[in-house]
This record gives structure tokens, C-alpha cells and sequence, in this order.
């Protein structure tokens, strides 16, 4: 078998045992990467110091040191992760060539457990998108066929996972931006609960919503990843002070008895849902049924208006959070030919108005708008209230099932350019996925069916909070089923 | 000052107290004012992508107790918020801060000017962030980030205050308070309490409110009065020539005694204030609050007040001994070491302070330490040195911190009273200026204080006053 199709454990056990060398492994990674990613356009910086991280994971096993559960791991990381002495530019302008002088938690921890990084993956400028068109660094190609969106934010990230670019990925998800781009490219994405990882280092879009997850090929890969991510950090507040589960061990691929609720606004006629995308959730319902689960209705009634409250609570954040990028300290500076008459103003505006994209700026703009005074209460406050609510309304639900199963997105990946001039459209795209952020819930997309184009479709499974094992167990479950097993991305071959 | 009849002002102060804390608000940055430039900062502080505050629990528990101490509500839960406007000393282009719901609430703080009592309301007092400071060099600015992150805790009265005195009067109370229980060290040089004044005038009578002037970043208490006195005169002027007060902000040209204008509220920004999604609400026990509360120490009016009735001494004189604590527990313990308190209010305020006052030294850096100045009243009380020779050991004890025993030794301090000693002496001083005595027995008792120099003078200070005084009396009245 190749190395790079080697799952996460595999590899980090014969690396382990010696069996393989990281460095072996690594160059395989970077062959790979060398070789195909010039049709993908996934990694916008690559970390050519990887070898010789590589060759010192060797010499410290050579020592008989013993390595963490990712021993020589290679990963790729999505380019929203401040990564120490490796430029991290959220795929902004406005970030020009920051390198970081720190680690966000997350990479400390994935480093920690001997993972390598082989370098950040493109991304929807500051993980605003849908389709990974966004980007300062030009769009990612879909591996499974290459005039179509990967899907976003994360969109690079899967790309790459896809087409076996990186054993392993690390994407974020606001409202959906591991889950939908893990859908269009046929991968295994988890978006934990609100407070399991650490969003430290992590460049902030909406910091209410944000959380960072694992992209990889299997579930399994996706518990050990997430085990190692997981945990409260004093460095982040909005971390839980809850135990990490063994996600990896104690994973399993028996439902008998679990409850499994479908999402009734979810798969109504009027959602404009796909038929290939229904039918392959109707499908994913039937072999959960078969191995033993029980399957319920369940109703959220709010979670039909999860996209306006998304957009509202999400952009008065991004509005703040990007208040930052201002060309004093760090990043992108516009340039003067004369200082003369310059006002602060000016400044500001030159370099922002040069730094920041269209969608950016839309969303600044609406988010401005939200929190102006005047606007405030009938905007931002209804829409937390609302918020508020839907959360309410999935712990209800909850009551009556373990997990709940629902599409991913409306569709299997779209064409590049089809939406973007749509800025509605491509909201509207997010309809089955903000809700989990809203109401800060565990959510994932494992990949199930495949489009009559031949195009992968994931089905999306909630739990709720900090029940991220019994979600990875019916992921599992559903794996086992999966008509996609054995079929991989090669548009790009 | 000038103000006309007619109208009276209104005033409302919020003083931004700098907490004491080693590391600011969000980051474990030091606070350190001598740092080098930039020096106190970290990812944090100067607001790189991706960083996140986490709040540091002393500036929790400073701004409790400085709210318990100013007779605040202190709310179980209070939220940070973000206040947001774009300058380039703040980093983050928002400042954390608490916006509708501050962690103290509907507090006062009673104040005393020309004799006359005011509780002055205090609406509010809240956490917040410092921000950098920038420096303007003709074409370019340099920013310096140490400030930015540092500990603020906003107190803002209500508009109870009606003159430039009270105003002053009400922010040295302030300061007094926030020293006392040892959250802030109230340094106005390096900017650990600024005050920003809102001023309006308004035809006595009526009820309304003028518009109100705001006045950012008074440095001095002085400062206050002399703005506000400027202000409240700028805006009567201005009423009676017919004009309309603007809704501004204004600053104080110290250079000039005046106040100019900085921003009209046209161009007042929208701060729009939302909750900070990266910090959790502050939610505080009952428990937190009581052992707090517990820790606070006795404040100085209560202090001024018990220290009238447990000591004897005036108003004044408990003001004065009350006006820093270290001061009051200075006074307190030379009184316990002497047993003597009008003696040891009398040295600290006359002899000590101004000694202190002088060498610019706090009273906690003082050479001569209570128990010394407390021994020496008692030798003083005890007869053994008289008051004049006090004085004389004091400078020595300030001068060297050498103990006052010793002292009285090495100089062979000691006060002549032994009755016939003294009538000896006396008698010596009575032969040899026997005209003055003829003089005086004639009725120029005018000459009693000549012969009492010359007692003194014999015997170098070293006899005790009131014999001398009493045995000198005695040989001149004899015939």
C-alpha cells in the first residue's frame, strides 16, 4: 500500500515501531503534494523546514524516545491557524507576510503529539465563503472534478484531504465551513462542541461560532485527531472544563438502540433540496435503521430561520473582530506617495479598503450596520434571542434522540462561478448547517452517496453538547454502509 | 471666582483609576511603569490575529473591593463589552470594557466642603482596558503598546456636584478611598487616576439639565477646579451673550488655564457596544463578596471620626492623621508606644510630616519609626528631657534613625530637676545681675522673662521649664 493512503493511526504506529521513518513518510506527502497540487491549488504556503522536523522525530525514536499518538503525522492546516515562524494570512491581504510568533493551541497540541505540518491550506479569505472563491489566493479546485467549488470555507482543506495531499487536515467551522466543503469532496469533517477546542491562535471570524475540527478520510482518523485537539485552555476562556473522552478507543460501529432523529424542517419538499442529495440521506436513514438504530422524527422549528440569525450574529462579530486589521502594527500597509494632508481616515481607508475583499467588506458593512445604534435591538438582540432559542429547541429535541441525521447542504458541489455573483444564493447554501453553530452543538459530514454526476455527498449527524462520541459512532456506523467505500477523488490524476 | 448669581453648574465626574495589579487586565504582561518602551506587551496586548484575552481574577477582585468601599451594589453577573472606533493606540481597533452592566453600581461617597457635608451619588464603576499611548514627531507617530491592556477601573458619579471645589474636594475623597484599600496608587503623575469632567450650567431653579460639556483627561486635581472654574465661566458667558452651548468635547490647555474644543457631537462616534463573545460573563458568589468585604480596612471617614472620639483631637488634626492610611497607622502606633495621643499628633504634624514634606518621602519610608517617636514622648511626658530638647533629639533621630535613648545620651541631654539644684543655679543668676533684681523687686516685672533666660542660658536649655519657671518666681518674690 502507498504511504499516502496510509489512515492516521497506521502511519503513526509504524512510524512508531520504526517501521517506517517520518522522513519517509513526510517526502511522500511532499512528493505528492509537488506532483498534483498545482491542479488543486490547496496549500498556499508550503513548510520547507517539514523534512527536517521529519528527520529529528527519527532521530528522537532513534533514541528511544517515545512519540504522541500522531508520531510523524504529516498534516496540512488550514491557513486560519497562527502556526509559529510559518506565514498565516487567513488568505487576506490585509495580513500581507504575518509570521506569527506564536502557536494557536491547537497546533501546539497537534505538534505535541508529534504531527508535522506540511504547510496552510487555502481558504476562503477569513473563512468567509461557501465555495473557497473568496480567497486572496485564487479558488480551489474540487478533486472530483475540477470545474467545480470544493465547497468553503474550509474548502482547501478538504480539497487536499481528498485528494490525499495531507494525511490529515485542520479546518474551522462558523456555519458549516468543515462540514459543507467535507460533503463536496467526499471526506470526513467534525465540527465539536462550542468550548471542546481551543480557539486560541485561531484568527477569529465570529467568535461565538467559531471552532476548529479535524478533515480527514476516515472517522477513526477524525477521533484521534479530535482527542488530541480537544480540551479547556487558560488561554481560552470560552474553553469547557470537561474531560476529554477516549474518542478513538472507544469508538464503534454498533447503533443497536441508539436513537437516531431525522430533522423534519430538514427534509421538507419546499427546502429545495437535491434529489440525489435526498436520496442519499433517505438511504444513510434506511442502513442506520438496519444496523439497529431507532429512528424518530424530530422537529427544530427555528432552525428553518437559522440562516438570517447566522448572518446577522456572525457578521456584528466579524465587524469587530477584523477592526484589528488596521496597517499599524502588522500585515498589509497601503502605500503614500506623499504623506501631505493624509488623515488617519485615509489611512484606514486605503489600507483596508485595499486589503479586504468584496465578500469581507459585506459582511464588515452588515455587521456594522447591526450593531449601529438604532439597529441594535431589532437586529442583534432579536437575532441572539432567536439564537437563544433554537438552542433551546435542539436540547428539546435532544431529549428524544441521541443524534440527529440531515443533509449536509442542498446540493453535491457546485460549478466555480455558478454563485458566486449570488451572495444570497450562497447564504442560503448554509441552511442545514448554522443551526449547529448557533445553538453550539457537535456536528459532522461523512460521506455516504455519490451524485448521478458522480460527485460525493455526506450526510450530516448533531449531537448535542460534549456528546461528540455517540455522533462519531453512528459517523462510523454510517462509514461501514457508505456507497462511496473504496471510491476516491482522481479528476486530478 | 466670578460665576454669576443667576445660573448654577452641574457637574459629573469619572475618574479612571489604574487598578495595582503586577500583569494587566487580559495577559500576564507586567504593568511596570518604568518599562522600556513596548516593552510590556505580548501577542496579546498588542492584539495579534488570533489571540484571545483571558481575565486576569485580581482586577475581579480590586474592582469589588474599591466598589464595597465606595458603597456600591456589586453585581453578581456583569459583562464585558466591546467598544469599538478605530485609533492606532488601540490595538484591537475595540476596547474591552463593561458597558449595561458594570460589576458596581449605585454607590456615594460623602464629602466635606466649607463645613458643610454632601453625599455626592456614585452611578457607576466598571473594568476596562487601558489603551497605548501615542507620541507625534512632526511626519511620523510612534505608538508605545505597555499602557495598552492595563487594568481601568471607570467610576463615574452622578451629576450631584454643584461647584469646581467640590468637584476637586470629591475626586481627592476618590483618591483617598481607592488609596486606603489599596487598589490604585492614585499617582497622577504617571497616570494612574485621570478624570474626565462633565460640565453644564443651568439658570438656578431650573430643573432640566444644560447641554454638557465633556472634559477629557485631566491630570490633576488642581486641574479640575481650574477647568471646570474656566468651563462653567466659558458657558455662562456664552448663555448671556445669547449663544447656544454645543454638546462637545473639550480639553484643558494647561499653558493657558483654558479649555478648547476637540469634538463636537457631530462627530461623535458609534461605539456600537455589543457583548464580548470571547469572555464569559462575570457571575461572583455571595462568598467571594463577604470575604472581600471582610478584608476591607476601617475607611478614612470613619477613621476621622472615631480618632475625634477615642483620641480627644480635632476635627482638623484627625483629618490630617487620616488622610493616608499609613499616616493614621503611623499616628496609631506612636500612640500606643507613648499613650499620649495630642503629643503624637502634635510631632507627626508638626515635626514629622513636614520633614517628610521636604525630603519628598512617603511616611512608610521615614528614618525615625513609630515605637522611636513614641519612646521619646514617653521620656518627654516623663520629664526626663524637656519639650525644647525634643526637639533637638528628633533632628537626630531623623538625621541618623539612631534610637532616642541613645541619642540623649551621647549628647548629655538630660533636664535638670532636682528643686535645689535649680533654686542653686537660680541664685547663681540672681548674684551676678543684682541691679535687674533691685529692678524688679521696684515692679519691673517685665524682668522675669530676662532672669529666665539666664537660667536657661546657664544651664545651657537643660533645666526643667516649669520649675525653673515656678522656683525662679519664688527667690524673686522673697524679700
Amino acid at each position: 500500500m502507498e504511504i499516502t493512503n496510509l489512515s492516521i493511526s497506521e502511519i503513526a504506529s509504524q512510524v512508531q515501531q520504526k517501521k517506517m521513518s517520518a522522513h519517509e513518510v513526510a517526502s511522500a506527502f511532499v512528493g505528492r503534494i509537488e506532483k498534483y497540487d498545482s491542479k488543486i491549488n490547496s496549500y498556499v504556503l508550503r513548510n520547507e523546514e517539514i523534512l527536517n522536523e521529519a528527520r529529528g522525530l527519527d532521530q528522537r525514536l532513534a533514541k528511544g524516545e517515545k512519540l504522541g499518538p500522531l508520531a510523524g503525522v504529516p498534516l496540512g492546516i488550514k491557513d486560519i491557524f497562527c502556526t509559529r515562524g510559518l506565514r498565516t494570512t487567513a488568505c487576506s491581504r490585509i495580513l500581507g507576510n504575518f509570521v506569527p510568533p506564536y502557536d494557536s493551541t491547537v497546533i501546539a497540541k497537534l505538534k505535541n503529539a508529534g504531527a508535522l505540518i506540511l504547510g496552510k491550506l487555502n481558504m476562503d479569505e477569513f473563512a468567509m465563503g461557501s465555495s473557497n472563491e473568496t480567497s486572496a489566493f485564487g479558488p480551489v479546485k474540487n478533486p472530483w472534478k475540477l470545474s467545480h467549488v470544493p465547497g468553503g470555507s474550509s474548502g482547501g482543506s478538504a480539497a487536499a484531504q481528498a485528494a490525499r495531499l495531507c494525511a490529515g487536515a485542520l479546518g474551522t467551522d462558523t456555519g458549516g465551513s468543515i462540514r459543507q466543503p467535507a460533503s463536496f469532496c467526499g471526506v470526513v469533517g467534525v465540527k465539536p462542541t462550542y468550548g471542546r477546542c481551543s480557539r486560541y491562535g485561531m484568527i477569529a471570524y465570529a467568535s461565538s461560532l467559531d471552532q476548529a475540527g479535524p478533515m480527514t478520510t476516515t472517522v477513526e482518523d477524525a477521533a484521534l485527531m479530535l482527542e488530541v485537539m480537544s480540551g479547556a485552555d487558560s488561554l481560552d476562556q470560552t474553553t469547557a472544563q470537561v474531560a476529554v473522552p477516549t474518542f478513538f478507543q472507544s469508538l464503534t460501529e454498533n447503533v443497536k438502540s441508539l436513537r437516531v432523529g431525522v430533522l423534519k424542517e430538514f427534509m421538507a419538499d419546499e427546502g429545495g433540496l437535491h434529489p440525489d442529495t435526498q436520496k442519499t440521506i433517505l438511504a444513510a436513514v434506511e442502513a442506520l435503521r438496519k444496523a439497529g438504530a431507532i429512528i424518530t422524527e424530530v422537529s427544530v422549528p427555528l432552525a428553518a430561520m437559522s440562516v438570517p440569525i447566522y448572518y446577522l450574529v456572525a457578521s456584528s462579530e466579524a465587524s469587530s473582530n477584523l477592526s484589528r486589521y488596521d496597517g499599524v502594527k502588522y500585515g498589509h500597509r497601503a502605500q503614500f506617495t506623499s504623506l501631505a494632508g493624509l488623515s488617519l481616515d485615509d489611512f484606514y481607508k486605503r489600507t483596508r479598503g485595499e486589503g479586504f475583499g468584496p465578500e469581507v467588506k459585506r459582511r464588515i458593512m452588515l455587521g456594522t450596520f447591526c450593531l449601529s445604534s438604532g439597529y441594535y435591538d431589532a437586529y442583534y438582540i432579536k437575532a441572539s434571542q432567536i439564537r437563544r432559542l433554537i438552542r433551546e429547541q435542539y436540547l428539546q429535541a435532544f431529549r428524544d434522540c441521541d443524534v440527529i441525521l440531515s443533509p449536509v447542504s442542498t446540493s453535491p458541489a457546485f460549478a466555480e462561478g455558478a454563485r458566486i455573483e449570488d451572495p444570497l444564493a450562497m447564504y442560503l447554501n448554509d441552511v442545514f448547517t448554522v443551526s449547529t453553530n448557533l445553538a453550539g452543538l457537535p456536528g459532522m459530514s461523512v460521506p455516504f452517496g455519490l451524485s448521478s454526476e458522480g460527485l460525493p455527498i455526506g450526510v450530516q449527524l448533531q449531537a448535542a453538547h460534549f456528546e461528540e462520541q455517540k455522533m462519531l459512532n453512528a459517523g462510523f456506523a454510517l462509514q461501514q454502509a457508505s456507497t462511496l467505500k473504496g471510491q476516491l477523488a482522481n479528476d486530478y490524476l | 471666582m466670578t460665576t454669576s448669581k443667576k445660573f448654577e453648574a452641574v457637574i459629573g465626574l469619572e475618574i479612571h483609576a489604574q487598578l495595582k495589579t503586577h500583569s494587566k487586565i487580559f495577559s500576564t504582561d507586567p504593568t511596570n511603569f518604568d518599562a522600556g518602551d513596548n516593552e510590556n506587551t505580548s501577542p496579546v496586548s498588542v492584539g495579534m490575529p488570533g489571540t484571545l484575552p483571558a481575565v486576569n481574577r485580581k482586577v475581579i477582585e480590586s474592582s469589588i473591593k474599591a466598589g464595597l468601599a465606595l458603597n456600591c451594589q456589586i453585581k453578581k453577573k456583569s459583562v464585558f463589552a466591546r467598544k469599538n472606533y478605530f485609533y492606532p493606540d488601540l490595538p484591537k481597533g475595540y476596547q474591552i470594557s463593561q458597558y449595561d452592566l458594570p460589576i458596581c453600581e449605585n454607590g456615594s461617597v460623602k464629602i466635606h466642603v466649607d463645613g458643610q457635608e454632601r453625599v455626592i451619588s456614585v452611578t457607576r464603576a466598571h473594568m476596562e482596558e487601558d489603551a497605548g499611548k501615542s507620541t507625534h514627531h512632526g511626519d511620523y507617530t510612534l505608538i508605545n503598546y505597555n499602557r495598552a491592556g492595563v487594568p481601568l477601573l471607570e467610576i463615574v458619579s452622578g451629576p450631584d456636584l454643584r461647584t469646581p471645589q467640590e468637584a476637586g474636594e470629591y475626586a481627592r475623597v476618590v483618591r483617598q478611598i481607592l488609596r486606603y484599600v489599596d487598589v490604585c496608587d492614585g499617582n497622577l503623575e504617571e497616570g494612574s487616576l485621570r478624570c474626565d469632567c462633565n460640565v453644564s450650567v443651568r439658570p438656578i431653579g431650573q430643573k432640566e439639565f444644560g447641554t454638557k460639556v465633556e472634559i477629557k483627561n485631566v491630570n490633576s486635581f488642581r486641574f479640575v477646579e481650574k477647568a471646570i472654574e474656566f468651563e462653567i465661566e466659558r458657558q455662562i458667558e456664552a448663555i448671556e451673550r445669547g449663544e447656544k452651548i454645543i454638546q462637545e468635547t473639550r480639553l484643558w490647555d494647561m499653558d493657558r488655564n483654558r479649555t478648547f474644543s476637540m469634538r463636537t457631537k457631530e462627530d461623535a462616534q458609534d461605539y456600537r457596544y455589543f457583548p464580548d463573545p470571547d469572555l464569559l460573563p462575570v457571575v461572583l458568589s455571595d462568598e467571594l463578596i463577604g470575604k472581600i468585604k471582610s478584608t476591607l480596612p476601617e475607611l478614612p471617614q470613619a477613621r476621622m471620626e472615631r480618632f475625634g472620639r477615642q483620641f480627644g483631637i480635632s476635627e482638623s488634626a484627625a483629618g490630617v492623621l487620616t488622610a493616608e492610611k499609613e499616616i493614621a497607622e503611623y499616628f496609631e502606633a506612636v500612640t500606643a508606644a507613648c499613650d499620649h495621643a495630642k503629643a503624637a499628633a502634635n510631632w507627626i504634624m508638626t515635626e514629622l510630616l513636614r520633614e517628610l514634606n521636604q525630603a519628598q518621602k512617603a511616611i512608610s519610608a521615614s528614618p525615625i519609626l513609630p515605637a522611636a517617636l513614641g519612646k521619646m514622648i514617653r521620656i518627654i511626658d516623663s520629664g526626663e528631657i524637656s519639650g525644647k530638647m525634643g526637639k533637638t533629639v528628633f533632628q537626630e533621630m531623623w538625621d541618623t534613625g539612631k534610637d532616642p535613648e541613645a541619642i540623649i545620651k551621647d549628647k548629655g541631654l538630660v533636664q535638670i530637676s532636682d528643686r535645689n539644684e535649680i533654686r542653686r543655679l537660680i541664685s547663681d543668676v540672681l548674684l551676678i545681675n543684682q541691679q535687674q533684681v533691685a529692678d524688679y523687686r521696684g515692679g519691673k516685672k517685665k524682668l522675669f522673662g530676662f532672669f529666665l533666660g539666664a537660667v536657661m542660658k546657664a544651664t545651657q536649655g537643660q533645666v526643667n521649664p516649669d520649675l525653673a519657671n515656678e522656683v525662679l518666681l519664688e527667690l524673686l518674690e522673697e524679700k
